[in-house]
């Protein structure tokens, strides 16, 4: 299977077709062939998991025996890399920097990727190659987004259902898999780059669903377009790494060159500060981010796929399957401020703001997405490369349940909004309330018990231990601030949402828990937001060792382990368990849900201060206009763009450069008129005119000699010989 | 088979259309079917003398001159009927002849007015000869007599069947490239004269057309300024003809106004003459000429690219809008051809044909917009997917392939053409590419915005109440047999670029072997 | 001389052709007058045949020939003349030169 992963995006695309050609006509309007490709995806998802974890706890012989052999840069790598790959055998990449260390390597097994490729094209000097890379991340990615999206579409088969274009929903989704998978597998950036713009391309179908209404194909085209401004870093990172990596697109030849230091650095800062840009556009990075609570038009059950557990998490992928390009050229590893931390950070903080004054269920969660992305950026800009990859994990799990429960609790009322139309919804949907609130558990962080506790903590002690002297500061006290702000707000939405009494829409209907098709997914992202937490228990919690079969068992499958990862030589380390860490962030829900809970159950506090203090009025004016970045793109930027300055490119089109051709054809004519008007017909037209005068006067004399009688002429005849006889004759003489 | 092909195959491509064209001449008017099913056979006869060039091509090397003819045609001057395909010229050659059926199918029931099939077909039928003349003429005075050819059906198409002010156009488009024609002749003669001589067979020494030859020469022992010149010649006769900013005025009012048969062909074929010029002539016989004029074209490129974007949001009319995107795609070509690589000319003439069958296809579904709506006035129109979801669908896809998406062919013009300009050719600045490329990068923004922007506003939102309870007839029989071939040849090539890729690139490297990157 | 003589009838009957020609006012009688012109000709040509024909290179009967043709020429040229007299007379009745100034401009 890890040689043939080639097939599991292939079968959704197919799907795609199949639904666009037949879809319409199938009792369940082509929600079967999506759930069957989706399915068959996910099995050969786990296969392909399975068949890399005994990779690893059974190393190939081979792989080794090359590795020690090598000592090769780059280029030769991949050389070798692709020539074994040809032969169908498992590819080794160089491990040259382990080999040298021989002592390492028996103690760090080295688990090689497998890659597979052919030649795509050939251009230039050029050979592009497609390609796919199976390790334990791809691995992994493979079976969140097939999970995920099979949970998705049982989910959508009963809230869509009886769509009014059902049939493309269900045709989009498959799509949208099949380029998420396909942008996992890719082994180089340029498939890379194809799969990314593909997945921008089915977020906005799919957020324009309902393009009938404007506001929606407005979100549409914000976040295609704000997803635009970002690949715009996107292709000038690639193409940069393409050239400092000597012409290759391949990410193992790419990431293994700058972890041995063959990249000049300062084209490994520029090209991963470009990347930087895409991810801040992909994965809702502050400033870039206005397009992701946008996207919540789109249906719910599309959310919680592509807006919050895949999609999003590209530009968290990115920079992960790319790291030793991050890693090396904003110095992770021996900073104590990068580009990427600082992002990050700003991103959770900001974003945690922002959820607070939301009156929609969905874009509390949106930005709560924004938050934990942000979250994730912040570990792998500290260096914390399993917490990051761990909470991708988590976070997609336990937000998927969030959006879903959130589209279980509109699905009859068709509107999301927690203070008009909800409220005591705790005991007419009982399964969405418990899911929902494990859910919350999770994305809090609720000690010891909780997925969300075990990721988050993880990036917090990453944010400590790692780095230069002192570790990431800052990105631990924001990383605080973020934890007890995220469990204030949620706790807000759950107030809002589930108790005191029904408002609005809710009170209107009856309302009742939803078919099996919506609760069963929920049940089982909900089971999911709490075991799979212990996938990478640390070593030692609070002193008590944890069994070596059972710690760290994510970072063992999932990190790298290849040159093409940055490794203890590039000060590339693993952080622990920080006891005071994990009493903070405990202490943090208590003071975040705490506070909110006085604030909300228990109507305590300062109620009303917005209006009465003026700082208070200010910031939360601020808040609600979502730091007016908004204002800013839209009515300035891009108003700007297309309105005044488009309109003065056209006048300066139409007026100035048309102005200068037409005044060129309007002086040709004024030309030609005054040559015909004066030269010609003065002067030119005067001359030929005086000769036919002259013709005329000549004329009317010899006209008399053509009297039309024929002896007349005759005498003429004999007149004329006679005169040329005579002329003969003297001349002759 | 092949001896026939190598013979007459070339030939037979290009003047079966007149041929058709002459039989056309001799039908009565008013036998309007048999009109159109002549014209129709006589681009389908070309179009599979085509598949059999394909087909017998030779792909392992491109670089050579294929199915050659060398006859002598004006002995006084040596201008030779020399003709003949290697991999630059397939591409657009097959993309020409696939072209031309389809828009004949396409007008099969609307024929624009003042209808009169008979002249409008012999009219397709001339521009057939002219632009498959173009492309396969090895002879500068041959390729200059196809590409002026080209010029007056393409004239008369606009001035007769445009419309409301088909007269400026038509006229503002003549002009123009007659224009450039003429700077082009001084340049075409200037290398005719300034060229050694070489020994013609029975005539003793004299001074050639001949392109490979010129080629051969690459300009060598000319005066630095004199080569700057001749290049300027060349520069303008092509460029205009691109067309680059600030020479693409012609452009929008000639798509405006062209019938949509006219755009279809205009965009599809017409521009990539210019394109075709530089590759095929201007930069192999004059390349230190092309190296000192490269930053000047990637300069122009790049400004196109952002101006015609920017000339695109402030449009109201959907086939000016289309018309201008031109504009900024063509500059994506040429700054392929401007960075004098391999590299970025290969993506270059990707570029063209994926421009080809790209915009084409908007200048359809415009054409039947139009059609049906009677107005191309961006703010009547909505819900084009309420209304004739096939249509919008279409739409749909034309703009997503138009902006660049992977997977789809405009992709393959677009982002190789950025990546050439990191590291144009030895010698040129290697900065001010760099900053091109970013600039080219930003464009691709902008193309995303008023492409989408047309999309949302056009095909998404619902009709607006002037056409509300109009029944619109979604896409005829006509129309489908004439998009397939497009849009099927827009997913394949951007899912296999190689095929272009593989058969340009050995005749790209060739073309190039005296920049000496 | 011997060839003077021939050669001074042929100018008397020429310069009575041309009189004719340009004098008489009846059709028939210029025709006859334009008889009388071409028989100078004639005179002429089979004069100078007869003078030359001794001489090496020349050819000896190319005038009598070329006199001979032109009898044949002036016997057509007679007959279309008179017909043209014929449908004179029948559209003015009467053969007046005079009368007919069809070709005047």
């Amino acid at each position: 299977m890890l040689t043939h992963v080639w097939i599991i995006p292939l079968i959704p695309a197919l799907s795609f077709v199949a639904i666009l050609a037949i879809g319409k006509r199938l009792p369940k309007k082509g929600a079967e062939i999506g759930i069957a490709s989706v399915a068959i995806c996910l099995v050969l998802a786990l296969a392909t998991g399975t068949g890399w974890i005994s990779r690893v706890n059974h190393p190939p012989e081979s792989a080794h025996a090359e590795a020690t052999a090598q000592s090769v840069e780059g280029h030769e790598a991949e050389a070798t890399a692709t020539a074994s790959a040809t032969e169908g055998e498992p590819a080794a990449s160089a491990d040259a920097e382990h080999a040298e260390g021989g002592a390492e390597a028996e103690e760090h097994h080295v688990t090689p990727p497998v890659q597979r490729n052919v030649t795509w094209f050939e251009t230039g000097d050029v050979t592009v190659k497609a390609g796919t890379l199976i390790d334990g991340l791809s691995a992994l990615m493979l079976v969140i987004v097939t999970f995920i999206s099979l949970l998705v579409h049982v989910f959508s088969t009963d809230y869509v259902g009886g769509d009014r274009r059902e049939t493309h929903y269900f045709a989009f989704l498959s799509l949208f898999t099949a380029a998420m998978l396909f942008y996992v597998i890719s082994d180089n950036t340029l498939q890379m780059v194809v799969g990314w713009e593909l997945v921008g391309l089915c977020s906005f179908a799919l957020i324009g669903h309902w393009w009938e209404e404007k506001p929606n194909s407005d979100a549409a085209l914000k976040a295609f377009l704000t997803n635009r401004v970002g690949d715009i870093g996107l292709l000038v990172g690639v193409i940069i790494l393409y050239f400092a990596a000597g012409k290759t697109f391949d990410v193992l030849s790419l990431n293994t060159q700058a972890n041995a230091g063959l990249i000049e650095h300062n084209l490994l800062l520029i090209g991963s500060l470009c990347l930087i840009t895409a991810v801040m556009s992909k994965s809702g990075q502050f400033v870039l981010h206005t397009w992701l609570p946008d996207a919540m038009a789109g249906p719910t059950p599309v959310s919680a796929l592509i807006h919050a557990a895949t999609m999003v998490v590209a530009g968290i992928y990115l920079v992960a399957r790319n790291y030793g390009v991050f890693f090396n050229g904003l110095s992770i590893g021996t900073a104590n401020v990068n580009a990427l931390a600082v992002v990050g950070c700003v991103t959770l903080l900001f974003g945690a703001f922002l959820a607070f004054v939301q009156t929609d269920i969905k874009k509390v969660l949106a930005y709560s997405t924004v938050s934990q992305l942000g979250y994730m950026v912040t570990a792998l800009g500290v260096g914390g490369w399993t917490a990051a990859i761990f909470h991708l994990f988590t976070h997609a799990i336990f937000k998927a349940c969030l959006f879903l429960g959130s589209g279980s609790l509109a699905h009859h009322i068709h509107s999301f909004d927690m203070k008009k139309d909800m409220g005591g919804m705790r005991k007419r949907m009982p399964i969405t309330f418990w899911t929902f609130l494990i859910g919350t558990a999770a994305l809090m962080g609720l000690p010891l018990i909780t997925a969300g506790f075990w990721s988050k903590d993880e990036i917090l002690a990453g944010a400590h231990q790692l780095g230069g002297d002192g570790g990431y500061r800052f990105a631990v006290i924001m990383g605080l601030m973020g934890a007890v702000c995220t469990c204030a707000y949620m706790t807000r939405a759950i107030w809002y949402v589930f108790y005191g009494e029904p408002r609005g829409k809710s009170a209107e209907h009856d309302l009742h828990e939803n078919g099996p098709r919506i609760t069963v997914p929920l049940i089982i992202l909900a089971t999911g937001s709490i075991l799979v937490g212990y996938a990478n228990l640390p070593e030692k919690v609070f002193g008590i060792g944890v069994p070596e079969s059972l710690s760290l068992r994510f970072e063992h499958f999932i990190e790298p382990t290849g040159a093409y990862f940055p490794s203890a030589d590039n000060s590339f380390s693993h952080p622990e368990f920080v006891p005071w860490i994990a009493l903070v962030s405990a202490l943090a829900i208590v003071i975040g849900a705490g506070g909110a809970y006085l604030w909300y159950f228990k109507d305590k506090g300062p109620h009303g201060i917005t209006e009465r203090n003026k700082v208070a009025r200010t910031g939360y004016k601020v808040l609600e206009n979502k730091y007016y970045l908004d204002w800013l793109y839209t009515d300035v930027i891009v108003g700007f763009v297309k309105g005044p300055f488009a309109r003065a490119t056209n006048w300066f089109n139409q007026n100035i450069l048309d102005g200068v051709v037409n005044s060129v054809g309007k002086g040709a004519r004024g030309a030609g008129e005054f040559v015909y008007h004066r030269i010609d017909q003065g002067v030119v037209d005067n001359v030929v005119k005086g000769s036919g005068l002259a013709a005329e006067g000549s004329g009317s004399v010899l006209r008399k000699t053509q009297n039309g009688k024929v002896q007349w002429y005759a005498a003429y005849l004999f007149l004329g010989a006679t005169i040329l006889a005579a002329i003969f004759v003297i001349v002759a003489s | 088979m092949k001896d026939l092909l190598n013979g007459w195959g070339v030939t037979a491509a290009v003047f079966l259309p007149l041929v058709g064209a002459l039989v056309m001449l001799a039908i009565p008017k008013s036998e309007e079917t048999l009109h159109k099913v002549v014209a129709l056979v006589t681009s389908l006869a070309v179009f599979v003398v085509g598949v059999a060039l394909l087909w017998d091509f030779d792909y392992d090397h491109t670089a050579v001159l294929q199915y050659g003819q060398d006859k002598s045609w004006i002995e006084l001057i040596n201008a030779r009927y020399l003709v003949g395909i290697d991999g630059i010229s397939l591409p657009l050659i097959a993309l020409t002849m696939l072209v031309v059926p389809l828009v004949i199918i396409y007008s099969w029931d609307h024929f624009p007015a003042p209808h009169n099939p008979k002249a409008f077909l012999i009219l397709i039928l001339v521009l057939e000869t002219g632009m498959v003349g173009t492309f396969v003429a090895q002879d500068l005075l041959l390729f200059f007599v196809f590409f002026e050819l080209v010029l007056l059906p393409m004239y008369f198409m606009i001035g007769v069947w445009g419309g409301e002010q088909r007269k400026y156009a038509s006229l503002k488009f003549f002009l123009y490239t007659a224009f450039g024609s003429a700077l082009m002749i001084v340049s075409i003669l200037a290398t005719y004269f300034l060229s050694p001589k070489i020994a013609v067979a029975g005539q003793g020494m004299m001074h050639t057309f001949s392109i490979p030859e010129l080629a051969h020469w690459h300009g060598g022992g000319l005066a630095r300024t004199t080569t700057l010149l001749v290049f300027g010649g060349f520069f303008m006769g092509f460029g205009i003809k691109v067309p680059m900013f600030p020479f693409h005025t012609w452009l929008p009012d000639a798509h405006t106004q062209a019938p949509t048969q006219g755009s279809v062909i205009l965009a599809a074929v017409l521009l990539k003459l210019g394109t075709y010029g530089f590759v095929r002539i201007a930069i192999p016989i004059l390349p230190v000429g092309a190296k000192a004029w490269a930053p000047v074209i990637g300069l122009l490129a790049v400004i196109g690219i952002i101006y015609g974007a920017l000339g695109c949001l402030a449009q109201t009319d959907m086939k000016r809008l289309i018309a201008f995107s031109s504009v900024a795609h063509m500059g994506y070509v040429m700054l392929g051809i401007a960075t004098l690589t391999d590299f970025g000319i290969n993506a270059a003439i990707f570029g063209m044909v994926a421009h080809g069958l790209i915009t084409g296809m908007l200048f359809f579904i415009a054409g039947s917009v139009k059609d049906r709506f009677h107005t191309l006035e961006i703010k009547r129109l909505g819900g084009l997917l309420l209304q004739a979801p096939r249509m919008g669908w279409l739409l749909g896809f034309s703009v997503m392939a138009s902006l660049g998406l992977p997977g789809l062919a405009g992709f393959w013009g677009e982002f190789p053409a950025i990546l050439s300009a990191y590291q144009p050719a030895e010698g040129l600045n290697i900065g001010l590419f760099r900053g091109f490329m970013v600039v080219a990068a930003l464009g691709t923004v902008f193309a995303a915005g008023y492409l989408l922007w047309l999309l949302q506003r056009v095909a998404f939102g619902t009709p607006t109440e002037e056409f509300e309870d109009e029944h619109i007839h979604d896409m005829h029989f006509t129309d489908y047999v004439a998009w397939t071939p497009m849009i099927v040849l827009i997913v394949v090539l951007g899912i296999v670029p190689g095929l272009i890729f593989k058969v340009t690139n050995q005749a790209v490297v060739h073309s190039l072997i005296h920049i000496g990157s | 001389m011997f060839l003077n003589q021939f050669l001074l009838l042929a100018a008397a009957l020429f310069c009575i052709g041309v009189y004719g020609v340009i004098a008489r006012k009846n059709g028939v009688m210029v025709l006859m007058s334009i008889e009388l012109i071409l028989n100078a000709v004639n005179i002429n040509l089979v004069a100078f045949s007869a003078m030359w024909f001794n001489t090496p290179g020349a050819n000896p009967l190319a005038g009598q020939v070329f006199a001979l043709f032109v009898i044949a020429v002036a016997a057509a040229e007679v007959g279309v003349g008179l017909a043209i007299v014929l449908a004179i007379f029948r559209n003015y009745k009467t053969v007046d030169l005079d009368q007919v100034d069809l070709m005047k401009g």
